[in-house]
């Protein structure tokens, strides 16, 4: 029995945001290649906008799709194949499989969106090119969203898909979920790129761009798909940290674009919807003993979420992660922030040895947060000419508008310099 | 999102052929546009006659000019230009992919761009 009603194409074009990705995974399985399966999706979504609103919409629209685009697939296979002869023996192979009973097993489905993934981040990609695979691919955003999303140009975009493309092709990089001895090591790439897309968003929120910060929306979407998929401590702790930094959204910028800082945002602002939920991730995530960076990350951030206000902050706790941290994963980065938390616990003093020490190993020299860091400590120690010179390094390393801003204005905030 | 295929080829390419090999190539080039028409991509297709046909056509000081060319010094020259309805760029040039011309010459694949009346007032004195 079909859907009785008015297929419109509002209704068309939900399908399509709900169904075309899964349907594209499965048919690259079926068909062996991105772009076959891409020209069949839309043979398939094309007979389906010709014969939906007259039949009505199938009880089962992604089995419909599924073997529609199949079946044009096989059909264009066919039609080639009176020009190029080496295609017949695939047009056959692909008959004679789609002759047997089709399986709608939803595991099968479910799996072959994790395949779709662990090819899109595979290791032989560029992080780049995994990054636009991804969105394209999983998430079906357009070329020129990638493009204007990242402020790059949509020939530079679409070279690196289908560079990426030829290059699973040429170097038969299987469409499959890793083997569970090698599946942690490549569920890192895919949670890099998840996010990297996350980080775009997030730190360019604060800036004029709209769809800039969608790419944060959509990491979050692509994290939620890979916990209901493979719900790895990771993959918990790598939702729960983006839920909970996203929390902040509303809090960590005014109305005119200028950046709140942590101990100033409003927490009435806080989300406290996607707070409970990354607290709850956070929880899953530790509960099975063993964890690693983005979990740790997202403890971190649950501190933060806990606490009422700066003061009533946890920073021994907080301390202690980034000490877990620094073993699971260490850097530089997780180093300052050990610094500046330690600052809270044991003074300024402490804080700011800790930060000129990584200074002078040259680490983060290039890095504004670390001036901007040592000269909120050296403020508070009353260093102000300390004060003054890091701010100065900092603004000269940092590029984005509004960073720029609250560097300025804290610079400011020292008051007059020495006469000279 | 409309993209224009412009299509370059090296027409002395088809000299040494066969009336039947070049008989292939012409339909095996309408089965592209019908493979693109069935899939719902087809907007316009024509193939072009040689440059030598052709006419450019300036007006300077309110006086028209018209002259044979254009000459390029490539070998590769416009002969034809299809215009395909795309989702998004990356299904442009995989639809152009398909263009049997590609495989002997250059498909330049462009986004439209659509003009819009501009709201531009009274001239500024």
């Amino acid at each position: 029995m079909n859907e009785t009603g008015a297929v419109t194409s509002g209704k068309l074009e939900a399908i399509y945001r709900s169904d075309a990705r899964r349907v594209l995974a499965t048919l690259i399985r079926l068909l062996g290649d991105f772009d076959r399966a891409e020209e069949a999706l839309a043979d398939a979504f094309a007979a389906a906008a010709a014969q939906w609103p007259r039949d009505g919409i199938p009880k089962k629209p992604f089995a419909w799709l599924v073997s529609a685009g199949r079946f044009r697939a096989i059909d264009r296979l066919r039609r080639k194949a009176r020009h190029d002869a080496s295609l017949k023996d695939l047009a056959m192979q692909f008959e004679s499989e789609a002759a047997e009973p089709p399986e709608w097993d939803d595991k099968l489905i479910e799996d072959d969106q994790l395949r779709l993934i662990f090819t899109c981040c595979h290791p032989a990609l560029s992080p780049d090119a995994q990054v636009a695979m991804t969105l394209r691919e999983v998430c079906g955003l357009r070329t020129e969203e990638i493009a204007a999303a990242f402020l790059v140009s949509a020939p530079t975009v679409a070279q690196r898909i289908v560079r990426a493309k030829a290059r699973i092709r040429d170097e038969n990089i299987p469409y499959e979920t890793p083997a569970s001895d090698e599946l942690s090591g490549r569920l890192e790439y895919v949670l890099r790129a998840v996010y990297l897309v996350f980080n775009e968003g997030y730190l360019a929120s604060s800036g004029a761009s709209v769809t800039r910060a969608d790419l944060s929306a959509e990491a979050i979407r692509l994290g939620r798909l890979l916990v209901q998929l493979l719900p790895d401590p990771e993959a918990l702790g790598l939702l729960a940290l983006m839920l909970l930094q996203e929390s902040r959204h509303a809090a960590r910028a005014t109305a005119s674009g200028a950046i709140v800082l942590l101990q100033d945002q409003d927490r009435s602002h806080w989300d406290r919807g996607l707070i409970e939920e990354g607290l709850a991730l956070v929880r899953r995530a530790f509960a099975g003993g063993e964890v690693g960076s983005y979990a740790i990350q997202a403890a971190i951030a649950a501190e933060h979420a806990h606490a009422d206000s700066i003061d009533r902050t946890d920073w021994r706790k907080i301390v202690s992660l980034y000490n877990l941290l620094l073993r699971a994963d260490p850097s530089p980065v997780a180093e300052l922030n050990r610094a500046a938390a330690m600052a809270e616990c044991d003074g300024a003093e402490a804080g700011l040895a800790l930060i000129d020490a990584i200074l002078a190993r040259g680490d983060l020299a290039d890095y504004h947060p670390a001036y901007a860091a040592r000269a909120e400590l050296c403020r508070r120690l009353s260093r102000l000419d300390e004060a003054r010179a890091s701010y100065a390094k900092a603004l000269s390393l940092a590029q984005q508008g509004p960073v720029r801003e609250l560097l300025m204005r804290q610079a400011l905030g020292l008051g007059a310099g020495p006469e000279s | 999102m409309k993209y224009v295929c412009l299509v370059y080829l090296d027409e002395s390419i088809f000299a040494p052929m066969s009336d039947y090999e070049r008989g292939l190539f012409v339909n095996e080039a309408l089965d592209s546009d019908e493979a693109l028409r069935r899939g719902g991509n087809f907007v316009y297709a024509n193939a072009l006659q040689l440059p030598e046909a052709a006419v450019s056509v300036r007006v300077r000081d309110n006086k028209l000019s018209a002259t044979d060319g254009p000459f390029a010094e490539t070998k590769e020259h416009l002969s034809g230009l299809i215009v395909i309805e795309a989702r998004d760029l990356n299904e442009a040039i995989r639809l152009a992919g398909n263009i049997p011309m590609a495989r002997l010459g250059t498909i330049e694949v462009r986004p439209v761009r659509e003009l819009e009346r501009m709201e531009i007032g009274d001239k500024q004195v």
